[in-house]
């Protein structure tokens, strides 16, 4: 079981502060799962089918899709048998290496933004209403800012009410600038002049809002295209990154969201938001999986450093940390 | 579609007992696990579904399915049935107090929709119920959610009340009540801040809300896309405020909506409306059947026929009929045609709605763009009347001028007139074929009632 004292190594003497805020903000989702999931290896001497049941319900809770759940289920049957497993207590190191393994898959998933070392970097976002893009750009802009590099942010939501002067609450905040048209204006039209102020200004990250918008809305994806299409033009190469917000709460209808997007702004990572209410987000499993999309960054609470940098790792860790340590009272403590 | 709906998922099983005598009670189980999956896919909570699955398990094995020569369509019926009925009936009533203003209260996680339903509701009560609303807005917490809130008070012309973010919701909605009851108005919308169902500081403030004003409603605005937390949250909010009614938001996406019955069948709570995009009147009586056949991937037909007839103009479309029938169908009344079509919707939005769609050929992927529609217009609009009576006029010059009156191709322009001659010549046919069948009762084609 090197992978389990690997990651144990790795986090219960690291001072970490990232990890501590994964923790932190995992604690309800962990509560929940883990204590379901110790009962489950409590109530169950042995690894047989019936174990294998609540299993599968135990990650279907956690919103992983029933497709993934039953190949990992599969997968699990043919470990637990290869290494003769029988003991319930033996099999946790090994479910929560294939959960790393089925997000991972064959190499491992390099989770960092491709900011530029020369020029400017174009960040786009995207997704359905109410999940969480503005606050997120807000987030992001400020941690940017604290790493030495000059921030533009473009209010590219001109229709929902409010939206606009919602990215300018949290550009002061963050103490960037905003460039922005005014409400019902044409989105294109606000990212070409805000391209041209980044570049005026020499901006080293331009990070453009959308209005968020139901993927099923062919006009508007198709307007989503358009907005892209003027970055592209305008900057070569831009944008550098596609990302897409994803509520945690959100079900199986996250897949066609991330397919969708994908399609049409070509979707290059994640950011899923609201870890921190008892939603699991699982489905980000299926989306790596089936799309190919990493995830990049988690939203864990509404402060302005509460985002973090994704880690497939410790998002694990975060949900089985009872499991991997023996003593999970000092996990906390730490 | 993402994902197989029950009767996509049960041909399978359906296929292997064709043939038999007798469906056995491991057939049976065969198709609950059918349902079971269906279910999951969309989104309906695991233990919801376990209960469900066993109900209708029950009700199966006994007489019913076993017997029946289609157990296939007799299991969907029987799933349809129970679904329906867990759903509860159709409550889009809004309780009114004796002593106004009638008070409620909205609440619900971030993101969910609640002061874009707010709004939505206000416009609601003063154009289906002839009330006046105030909007009060108590977000103070996210960042130009009061701006939000007065945007569409003004869009919608309806009074606003906020006292911005530095004073507590509590004083906000307790002053608010006092200003309608001072105006007059008859009904009190508080728009709270989103927040967890776990942060006991925040349900706390919501409990305080609750108490000083004593609302008449309260109702918990839910994101028809939520997974399988959806219990957690409609059970927590519930248990802290007693919630009295459940919105149903962005139900135009295309998700199956399985939280519906999440929460539906924990908090035993009716869901009243349902939000169907993003305008301000989208808001929309909850139908228990409609939503049971959209969990199972059955298509929407009833909201499609509901939609042509309160779009189609019942004596247009006999006088309709009678040109179709006479052969006199002219491109002007093609024109007029589309104009009542597209009055229904985007057309993509009513295609899905009929069962099976996503499984027809060239359907499945269809994606159509209003915009094409409205080519379709220039460019008959772009016809002398003389040329709308008689396409057959429409010669090699006569389409060059079209093509360019309406800004189009002249291939656009040939195609259209291909596309109608074709469907004159299908008209006639099937007119044809409705005399010799003696069928009287009309046409059902094109978006016809």
């Amino acid at each position: 079981m090197s992978f389990f004292k690997k990651l144990k190594e790795k986090f219960t003497h690291s001072q970490d502060t990232m990890t501590e805020k994964f923790r932190d903000g995992l604690t309800k989702t962990r509560d929940s799962f883990t204590s379901k999931m110790n009962d489950l290896v409590a109530r169950y001497r042995t690894v047989d089918e019936e174990f294998f049941e609540e299993l599968e319900e135990l990650l279907i809770q956690a919103d992983v899709g029933v497709d993934t759940v039953m190949e990992l289920v599969d997968e699990l049957k043919m470990e637990v048998k290869r290494q003769n497993i029988k003991d319930t207590k033996d099999i946790r190191g090994v479910i929560s290496e294939k959960l790393v393994d089925i997000y991972q898959g064959e190499h491992e998933v390099d989770p960092s933004l491709a900011i530029q070392q020369e020029g400017l970097t174009v960040i786009l976002f995207v997704g359905v209403n109410g999940v969480g893009k503005t606050t997120t750009i807000g987030k992001l802009a400020h941690q940017l800012k604290n790493d030495g590099k000059k921030v533009l942010l473009a209010a590219g939501d001109t229709f929902r009410a409010g939206a606009i002067e919602q990215l300018e609450v949290w550009g002061s905040r963050a103490g960037v600038d905003v460039i922005k048209q005014g409400e019902g204006s044409d989105p294109a039209a606000v990212m070409f002049d805000a391209v041209q102020a980044a570049k005026a200004r020499q901006v080293d990250v331009l990070i453009c809002d959308t209005a968020g918008r139901l993927q099923n809305k062919v006009n508007l994806m198709k307007e989503l295209e358009k907005v892209k299409r003027v970055i592209e033009r305008e900057v070569p190469g831009a944008p550098h990154e596609v990302l897409l917000a994803l509520d945690a709460t959100t079900g199986q209808n996250a897949l066609t969201q991330a397919r969708m997007f994908k399609e049409v702004t070509n979707v290059s990572g994640i950011v899923l938001t609201k870890l921190d209410g008892t939603a699991k987000g699982g489905i980000v499993l299926a989306i790596k999986r089936e799309l190919d999309i990493p995830v990049k960054f988690v939203g864990l609470g509404e402060k302005m450093d509460d985002l973090q940098p994704f880690d497939a790792e410790k998002y694990v860790y975060g949900l089985f940390a009872d499991l991997v340590d023996e003593e999970p009272v000092d996990m906390r403590e730490e | 579609m993402a994902f197989e709906g029950l009767a996509d998922r049960l041909q399978g099983s359906i296929q292997k007992i064709r043939g038999k005598g007798k469906v056995n009670e491991s057939d049976v189980k065969e198709m609950m696990r059918e349902v079971r999956l269906a279910l999951l896919e969309a989104d309906v909570n695991f233990k919801v579904v376990k209960n469900f699955v066993k109900r209708v398990s029950e009700r199966a094995v006994g007489q019913e399915v076993m017997k029946s020569l289609t157990p296939g369509q007799q299991i969907i019926k029987v799933v349809k049935e129970e679904l329906t009925e867990l759903m509860g009936g159709e409550q889009s009533q809004i309780a009114v107090s004796k002593r106004p203003p009638t008070v409620i209260m909205m609440v619900g996680l971030q993101g969910a929709g609640k002061t874009t339903t707010t709004g939505k509701l206000a416009n609601l009560l003063r154009k289906k119920h002839n009330r006046k609303p105030l909007l009060v807005a108590a977000d103070i917490y996210r960042p130009a959610a009061i701006k939000q809130l007065e945007t569409l008070g003004n869009q919608l012309d309806l009074p606003v009340f906020s006292m911005g973010d530095q004073v507590s919701p509590i004083d906000i909605a307790r002053q608010g009540i006092e200003k309608a009851k001072e105006d007059h108005l008859d009904y009190v919308l508080i728009d709270t801040a989103g927040r967890l169902h776990v942060d006991e500081t925040l349900m706390d403030e919501l409990k305080q809300i609750k108490e000083l004003s004593s609302p008449d409603e309260i109702f918990l605005v839910v994101d028809a896309m939520t997974g399988q937390d959806a219990v957690n949250v409609a059970q927590n909010f519930d248990e802290a405020l007693g919630v009295t009614g459940v919105v149903l938001t962005k139900l135009d996406g295309d998700t199956r909506g399985g939280a519906a019955l999440s929460i539906r069948a924990v908090t035993e709570k009716p869901i009243k409306f349902v939000g169907m995009g993003e305008k301000m009147d989208a808001l929309e009586a909850f139908h228990p059947e409609r939503m049971a056949s959209r969990i199972l991937g059955m298509g929407d037909m009833l909201s499609l026929i509901e939609k042509a007839q309160t779009n189609i103009d019942e004596e247009k479309a006999k006088e309709m009929e009678k040109k179709l029938r006479t052969a006199t169908f002219t491109l002007d009344d093609f024109l007029e045609q589309l104009g009542q079509v597209k009055q229904m919707g985007p057309l993509d939005e009513l295609i899905k709605m009929i069962p099976g769609a996503n499984k027809m050929k060239g359907l499945d992927n269809l994606q159509v763009d209003g915009k094409q529609l409205g080519h379709v217009e220039a460019i008959i609009q772009s016809m002398t009347n003389a040329e709308k009576e008689q396409p057959e006029i429409i010669n090699a010059s006569r389409r060059k001028r079209i093509a360019r009156g309406s800004g189009r191709t002249i291939q656009e322009v040939n195609r259209l007139l291909k596309q109608f001659e074709e469907m004159k010549k299908m008209m006639k046919q099937m007119t044809n074929m409705q005399q010799k069948g003696k069928k009287r009762g009309g046409f059902n084609f094109p978006f016809m009632k």
